[in-house]
């Protein structure tokens, strides 16, 4: 006697079925298929965005317009990975924004006192990874809601960055100015920033590390459920303060990015980012109850937000705050998008 | 500190004639629990127990609903810490911490509820944490074909690649149990594997369970099915109220004396549901409900039923024949997309849960964990909540009369413990899920459906709800009873509607079906007639 299986997917292949059918209906069946369904729904918003901009703006159609998408975000694009690990557990981190700001301050000061590059930027990351590590610990330990304890977390390193200084510092560094005004050449008369290298081979890490090593999928195992990840004997609490720790690692590289950009120091830096960094990571197709999404997802809402920015700041008679009504639309639609398509069916 | 457990009761020197009859020496255990003691707040779940298992046997953990069976695993495996007592794994004293360690010192578990992730394919639920790797990455490809062979053992055809959470519960604990022999553990658990499983499933893991046993591998077993404790198990364990009754060798165990360890008292205090099911189907009188044609497109094909007020219509079927599909059609959970249903002869859509509960029809899932109980509720306030929803919240059911009705359903159903103040997760699986009944019954609902009702229920207070079902359809409720106990089907059901491949092939009464000519019309879908 054998158990047929009843999932929703149509058991009898009717024939005449066409391939697309077959290829949605996979999309629809699988776990990577239903997280690359919501990708590819991000992709085709970016897609439609920048045709749109492109229609509507003569110059918008640059390859180099496209490009200063990754220029201008390198930055958010890695706050966003260490986002999408610490979502993907069901948890949240609000803290990424001020850390971001405390390591352009502490970087910015140091610097400023003559101490090495190489030896700030290790400092600051190491700040960063320790807060994050921190932060999780509490969460895991003390059983604390991660909203609260990041939200600490938050206030900590935002009150930290004006012990240390409240105005602005500017970097003069020669490493520092040395990256940020240095590109790589592209064909085309185009370039991208090392940042953008950075960011994009952090992506790459992180999408090899989510999908390729146990570590990996145990983030997603505690999303999907976390006590039953627990009695499956994986190492859930481990797992969980490590995933804090890489946000928190991800956030200082991020601040680190985030002074390449802007080469200055201040405790006023990056507010609301963490926000920014949670949109980014929605708009890419993952889920805040955790267990289900792609870092490169989390890439294109990036991209996606970039591009919304774009297109306002090219009008110019556009006020930004259009800007933060157009994400918070984009949001909404999201977040239904993804009940209307993800949604589990049996 | 209590005594260590009698080597076994009754019959002699059983030890003496082990050894007499195998000529080599008994064994020692693979994993010895002795004055193992679990203290929860008001409750002592456990006082003292022992256990042993022995490589190269099946040991069966018995016991009443609530005995404390899956707090001794529990405490075996590193969940619960225990407040005394020892365990030793191979000779060496042990206290795991975490589930993990145990794994780790060769102990695989299957716990009472699935304990899998839903987001997850089947193959990576089946290799998670021991991920075949290659170069420091992860092998898919060996990964799916580990998966296939171990799904391949246990002659399920599944596919690897699909998300757990869109299967079947049954399903679902397949997957958990091929998680669990997946591995070259030396020990093991199965709590209740076989709660919701059919014939020809419990035969394939009965298979696989023999295979791991020659290979010397301990397996501890819970079940409440007697049959199979008796065809699989060569050691028991008796429990009753979180204390130590005995050890036995199966073989010397009568099935009577079992029940009465179990139990405490004599056997002949379990009532038998003595029902005379009606031969007399009305056909003229309007059905209360009526389905024609109905169906969905991939889970059940168009089919007709009637559903006759008084009466228990059974659905009886295979796993995955289409039985929880139909249900979920009649109560509005999954839309159907074809067909028509009416209600005392007239049309209804069921669109919503919400529009089946206004006709007056209750769905009990046999998703306990999932779609059943609030964990962090009370048990009053579980067995009320669908009652009150159906009152509407803004008119509360008086203080005094719920508690009347709680204490009521309760003691029919005899839950225990029987305090309505107890958070539901701390119950046993089976008491939770004769709580989530009671839930249901009490709505009074003019027609109930029931998914499973009795899993993982133990055969005294089965046998109570049994009556109990059969008297509220006496009373005029019509009930839908789906189980993949065959017996309980028959025993129970004025009307039987064979499921097969997603389709209903017959329609039989239940006053002639047998349990030989169920089974046929299941193999062979109705051929014949
Ligand atoms: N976490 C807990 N807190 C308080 N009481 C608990 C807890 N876990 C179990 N209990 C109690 O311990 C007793 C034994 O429960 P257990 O789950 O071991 O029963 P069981 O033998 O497995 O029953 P079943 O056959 O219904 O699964 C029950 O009375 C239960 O209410
Ligand atoms: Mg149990």
């Amino acid at each position: 006697m054998t158990v047929t299986d009843t999932a929703p997917a149509p058991a009898p292949q009717r024939p005449g079925r066409s391939a697309g059918r077959s290829a949605y209906a996979w999309l629809r069946r699988t776990d990577t298929g239903s997280s690359t369904f919501s990708v590819l729904v991000t992709a085709v918003l970016l897609v439609v965005l920048f045709g749109a901009g492109t229609v509507r703006y003569e110059n918008f159609g640059y390859p180099q317009v496209a490009l200063n998408l990754l220029v201008d975000n390198a930055h958010l694009i890695v706050l966003a990975v260490g986002m999408t690990f610490v979502i993907l557990t069901g948890g949240i981190d609000l803290s990424s924004g001020a850390v971001v700001a405390l390591s352009t301050v502490v970087a910015a000061s140091l610097l400023e006192k003559g101490w090495a590059a190489p030896l700030v930027i290790a400092l600051v990351l190491a700040i960063g990874t320790l807060l994050g590590w921190a932060m999780g610990a509490a969460v895991h330990h003390l059983q604390l809601q991660p909203f609260i304890v990041t939200l600490a977390g938050m206030f900590l390193a935002r009150g930290l960055c004006f012990v240390i200084s409240e105005p602005s510092i500017p970097i003069r560094d020669d490493l520092f100015t040395g990256l940020a005004q240095n590109v790589v050449e592209l064909p085309g008369n185009t370039y991208l920033t090392y940042a953008v290298v950075i960011a994009l081979v952090v992506v790459a890490v992180a999408a090899f590390v989510l999908h390729r090593t146990r570590f990996g999928r145990t983030v997603y195992a505690i999303g999907g459920n976390e006590q039953s990840a627990g009695l499956m004997g994986l190492a859930v609490g481990r797992t969980k303060v490590a995933v804090y720790a890489i946000s928190g690692f991800c956030s200082a590289l991020g601040g680190l990015l985030f002074s390449l950009y802007i080469l200055s120091g201040w405790s006023l830096h990056a507010i609301g980012m963490e926000l920014d960094a949670i949109a980014a990571v929605v708009i890419g197709g993952t889920l805040l109850t955790g267990g289900s999404g792609l870092v490169l997802g989390s890439l294109l809402g990036v991209l996606v937000l970039g591009t919304i920015q774009s297109l306002i700041s090219f009008d110019g008679g556009l006020s930004s705050w259009w800007t933060k009504i157009t994400i918070g639309l984009l949001l909404l639609v999201f977040v239904v998008v993804q009940r209307v398509t993800t949604r589990r069916r049996r | 500190m209590p005594a260590p457990p009698p080597a076994t009761t009754g019959g002699g020197a059983p030890l003496l004639l082990e050894t007499h009859a195998m000529s080599t020496p008994a064994p020692s255990p693979v994993v010895e629990m002795s004055g193992i003691t679990i203290e929860f707040p008001g409750v002592r779940a456990l006082d003292g127990v022992g256990l042993r298992l022995f490589p190269g046997e099946v040991h069966a953990l018995m016991g009443e609903n609530g005995a404390g069976k899956s707090t001794l695993i529990k405490a075996l495996t590193g969940v619960y810490r225990y407040d005394a007592g020892t365990v030793t794994v191979d000779g060496v004293p042990q206290r795991f911490g975490t589930p993990a360690e145990a794994q780790g010192a060769g102990i695989s578990t299957v716990y009472q509820e699935v304990n899998l992730c839903p987001n997850l394919t089947v193959t990576e639920n089946i290799v998670l944490g021991r991920e075949p790797r290659r170069r420091g990455s992860i092998d898919r490809r060996a990964s799916r074909e580990r998966a296939r062979r171990v799904l391949g053992e246990l002659h399920l055809d599944l596919d690897p690649g699909s998300v757990l959470g869109r299967h079947p519960i049954a399903v679902q604990q397949l997957v958990a149990i091929a998680r669990a022999v997946d591995t070259d553990a030396k020990v093991l658990v199965l709590d209740e594997p076989t709660s919701s499983l059919d014939a020809g499933e419990v035969a394939e893991l009965f298979r696989v369970v023999r295979a791991l046993r020659d290979r010397g591998v301990a397996v501890l077993f819970v079940s409440h099915f007697l049959d199979q404790v008796y065809e699989i198990s060569d050691r028991m364990t008796v429990l009753r109220n979180g204390r130590l009754v005995a050890e036995h060798r199966t073989a010397e165990l009568s099935r009577l004396q079992l029940v009465q360890e179990m139990i405490g008292r004599e056997l002949s205090t379990l009532e038998h549901l003595d029902r005379e099911p009606s031969a007399d189907t009305p056909t003229d009188a309007v059905p209360r409900l009526r389905a024609r044609r109905l169906g969905r497109t991939g889970a059940i094909a168009p089919t007709d039923l009637d559903v006759h007020a008084g009466r228990v219509t059974g659905l009886a079927g295979l796993l995955g024949s289409g039985r929880t599909e139909l249900t979920r059609l009649l109560f509005g959970a999954d839309r159907a997309t074809s067909g028509s249903l009416e209600v005392d002869g007239r049309p209804v859509r069921l669109r919503t849960p919400r529009a089946a509960i206004a006709e007056g029809i209750a769905f009990c899932s046999e998703d306990r964990k999932g779609e059943g109980v609030v964990g962090d509720l009370t048990v009053r306030d579980n067995v009320l909540l669908a009652l009150q929803a159906r009152r509407g919240w803004l008119r509360r059911i008086p203080r005094k009369q719920g508690d009347e009705l709680v204490a009521k359903y309760m003691q029919a159903l005899d839950v225990r413990p029987a305090d309505p103040d107890a958070l539901i997760r701390n119950l046993s699986g089976g008491n939770q899920q004769k709580v989530l009944l009671a839930r249901w019954l009490l709505t009074e609902p003019r027609l109930l459906l029931l998914d499973e009702p009795t899993r993982g229920i133990d055969i005294g207070a089965k046998a109570q709800i049994q009556a109990l079902v059969s008297q509220l359809a006496a009373e005029g409720m019509s009930v839908v009873f789906v189980s993949a106990e065959l017996e309980e089907v028959l025993r129970i059901s004025d009307r039987i509607t064979v499921l097969r491949d997603h389709r209903a092939v017959a329609d039989v009464p239940g006053s002639t079906a047998t349990l030989d000519s169920v089974v046929d019309l299941i193999a062979s879908g109705g051929d014949r007639a």
